[in-house]
């Protein structure tokens, strides 16, 4: 009762946040397509003042980095091929809410096989079972990078972001070891392009078209992984453990048993991302091999809610934002941190009109007499 | 239901979006349509269009030397501003292929690289644009190749490093005179980035310099693992300073190892740039390769139409080799004067570096030393290097490969 009383003094807000029921899929696209228009008003207004050039211009500059030309629209979709690939190892491991912040490393580990294996056997066996070979190395060695944390949390409850986080230096620093002990020439640290003029262990070329396997490989797995997360049953226990493990317990499901699988999954495929980067793409391995692939997938992923066939859209938008950055710092003569500028202020507007999909703003009604 | 079609719409519409992109975007960019065939044919200025591919960006000392001759070359023949395409942060994979790609489609028919591990990349590049000529800094592989458009440079830096070394010993000179350390506490630090010859070459040439005037001086070697890693070189610098070392220089190219000198009151040698405005108390002089000469000779005789070096070293009478201004705040007196001696007794070949008098290994004078100068994954030894007396560096190939451990100097740590 008392409540009642003091709660008729109590001033209404101006507007308050009311949760949204359900929204309309279409409605949901407008308002990030609204956003996505801000973002770039807001960009033009920040680039206009910082640096007197016309956004027009940097926007058609951006545009033209990053589909200009027909080499330049595949080494996009072969940037956006490799995101994704990392982004699909790590999505069930998010889904489960396993803080799997370890992508960076599991690549790195699996790159590091592939690139050990066309190092030792590079003369010594046929291609074709040298690339059997490089795959198990690659997929076993990312699997055991995720798995290792993934014991560690399902037996004694250890914090995963640490762990996961600590695995990366961990590889990348056995990374730097072997590209130093196999460098050449002696002791540069860098391990050149393997197999330069054998080209042994390098995946095959389809045509003339460089990167179409790897994109490909890409494409069917996150077919593959939309299908596993949404209709497997392995799947739903995935969706469960994420969202209650007590749920999970009380149903029956083995929340330790599925934390074991999917991370082993997850890392599996990001051994394969380091097979692709490493045999498919640089034909080197080097610390920068996954180039912070690990860390951006889980930007990817959380902007796509997880949903594979969104995560191609949303890696599509970071690398396109990438590259556009990179080609203005190229035209305009600018500093890269400009365009990173410019790529942080159009991600926090799409991330933020997340927000306005999920709640919606009701504003004060004028009071009743 | 609903839900999935709306979503496989959306996916169907951005697919149609990008390969219509794919066919529709790229015509007039075919790799072979260039008309900037090798020699022979001459241009004018106004046809020229020069890349360069540099692995960070102005932050980096070393990026900078290379942006900066450039701009001074573009500026000397009157280029315009879309006559240069400088790409930043291209980093040492696939993407340094691409960038180069992306570059000869623009129509740069002279493109450079600057780090290292660009080679094998603008290698493959030059394999695909044959009349695109592809200039590299600092590798290996050019002079065995032998292709008529891929090129490597570098200069007998040193040299540079020797005379940097001079203006050491001459302030370890003057702090044994003052009383403020004995003779034998002359202990140079020294922050490299790898065990590899290039800084081998660097620190003896610069070790033998400060020698070649204080007789006593030994040095001690830190390596990093990182041609680019501000907070070890910085750490590295501040350990070597903590054992007792009283003249810190580097090779590495971040401000660590400088920021770390001019907090502890320490003189140090700079290289690639002057560092004397984050360090005026301690900065003392700087060894540097000044690009600017290389990049002028590539771009006239591709005007020219004329052959280049399949491996170009510059030297300290062609301007490639730049000592900058000594800082009279802390060098000591006379430093620029016997800078200078010694550069016109180098010139003039009165002097050798790498005399085989003037350094020990494990206690005994060299006479012969085969060196790998023909870069292969077993390193072997294919060149002998020593003649009349002293180790021939950067003749036989401009990358460094001088990678003998002499007397005088111990390394730290030997991971990397």
């Amino acid at each position: 009762m008392q409540m009642a009383d003091t709660g008729k003094k109590i001033k209404e807000p101006l507007f308050h946040i009311v949760r949204r029921d359900n929204i309309v899929w279409w409605k949901a696209w407008i308002i990030r397509l609204l956003a996505i228009l801000a973002a770039l008003v807001f960009c033009g207004i920040v680039s206009f003042l910082l640096t007197k050039e016309n956004p027009l211009r940097i926007y058609s500059v951006m545009f033209d980095g990053a589909f200009g030309t027909k080499r330049r629209v595949w080494s996009l979709a072969q940037n956006v091929a490799m995101l994704l690939c990392v982004s699909v190892a790590v999505a069930p491991a998010f889904k489960m809410r396993f803080w799997n912040v370890g992508g960076e490393g599991q690549v790195l580990a699996g790159g590091l096989a592939s690139a050990a294996c066309m190092i030792l056997f590079g003369d010594s066996l046929p291609s074709a079972v040298l690339l059997i070979v490089m795959l198990i190395a690659s997929i076993l060695a990312g699997a055991i990078w995720a798995v290792i944390p993934a014991i560690f949390r399902a037996r004694w409850n250890t914090n995963e972001t640490l762990f996961t986080l600590m695995m990366n230096y961990i590889a990348i620093q056995l990374v730097s070891f072997f590209a130093y002990k196999w460098s050449v020439p002696k002791g540069s640290g860098q391990v050149g392009i393997i197999n330069r003029t054998s080209h042994a262990g390098w995946l095959p070329v389809i045509g003339d078209m460089e990167y179409l396997l790897n994109i490909i490989i890409v494409l069917v797995l996150t077919v593959i992984m939309y299908v596993y997360l949404k209709y497997s049953k392995q799947g739903y226990e995935i969706a469960v453990v994420g969202e209650s493990e007590k749920t999970a317990k009380y149903i029956g499901i083995s929340v330790r048993k599925v934390i074991l699988r999917t991370m082993i999954i997850s890392g599996a495929i990001c051994g394969l991302a380091g097979l692709l980067l490493v045999a498919g793409t640089d034909h080197t391995i080097s610390r920068e091999t996954a180039a912070g692939r690990g860390f951006t997938a889980i930007m990817v992923t959380w902007m796509a809610k997880f949903n594979p066939f969104f995560m191609v859209l949303t890696s599509l938008l970071i690398v396109f934002l990438e590259k556009g950055a990179t080609e203005i710092s190229t035209a305009f003569e600018l500093n890269e941190s400009f365009s990173e500028i410019i790529t942080g202020i159009i991600i926090f507007f799409i991330i933020g009109c997340e927000f306005f999909i999920q709640y919606r703003v009701v504003f004060r009604e004028k009071e009743a007499a | 239901m609903k839900k999935l079609i709306s979503r496989l719409t959306t996916i169907l519409l951005v697919a149609t979006l990008v390969l219509g992109c794919m066919t529709g975007c790229g015509n007039s960019n075919d790799s072979k349509t260039g008309n900037n065939s090798g020699s022979g044919e001459t241009k004018t200025s106004s046809d020229i269009k020069i890349g360069l591919i540099c692995l960070h960006d102005e932050n980096s000392t070393y990026d900078l030397n290379f942006i900066n001759s450039v701009q001074e070359v573009k500026k000397k023949l009157g280029l315009s501003d879309d006559q240069v395409i400088i790409k930043k942060n291209i980093p040492e994979s696939n993407e340094c292929r691409e960038a180069a790609f992306d570059l000869a489609d623009r129509g740069c028919n002279v493109i450079f690289a600057d780090s290292f591990g660009h080679e094998p990349y603008i290698l493959e590049a030059a394999a695909k644009y044959p009349d695109v000529q592809f200039c590299h800094s600092t590798g290996t592989l050019a002079h065995t190749e032998k292709k008529s458009n891929f090129h490597d440079a570098f200069s007998s830096i040193y040299e540079g490093r020797y005379l940097a070394g001079i203006a050491a010993g001459m302030k370890l000179n003057e702090m044994i005179q003052s009383g403020k350390i004995t003779a034998e506490q002359a202990v140079i630090g020294y922050v490299g980035a790898y065990t590899y010859a290039e800084v081998i070459s660097g620190y003896t040439s610069f070790y033998l310099g400060a020698k070649s005037v204080c007789p006593t001086v030994t040095m001690k070697v830190q390596f990093t693992g990182s041609w680019y890693d501000e907070t070890a070189e910085k750490e590295a610098a501040t350990k070597l300073i903590s054992d007792g070392c009283v003249l810190i220089s580097q090779h590495a190219d971040s401000m660590g190892a400088p920021t770390a000198c001019e907090n502890a009151g320490v003189p140090n040698i700079s290289y690639n740039g002057s560092t004397v405005d984050a360090c005026p108390n301690t900065f003392i002089v700087s060894s540097r390769i000044d690009w600017a000469p290389y990049y002028e000779y590539v771009i006239k005789s591709v005007m020219e139409g004329k052959e280049l070096a399949y491996d170009w070293v510059g030297t300290l009478a062609d301007g490639s080799v730049k000592l900058t201004a000594v800082n009279t705040k802390a060098a000591a007196a006379g430093t620029q004067e016997a800078i200078d001696k010694a550069a016109e007794d180098l010139k003039a070949g009165k002097i050798h570096v790498f005399d085989t008098n003037n350094f020990t290994v494990g206690g005994k004078k060299l006479d012969s030393y085969m060196a790998d100068v023909d870069t292969d994954d077993k390193y072997t030894p294919d060149t002998e290097v020593i003649k009349d007396g002293y180790f021939h560096e950067s003749e036989y190939r401009s990358a460094p490969y001088f990678d003998l451990r002499i007397d005088g100097i111990t390394t730290l740590n030997e991971m990397f």
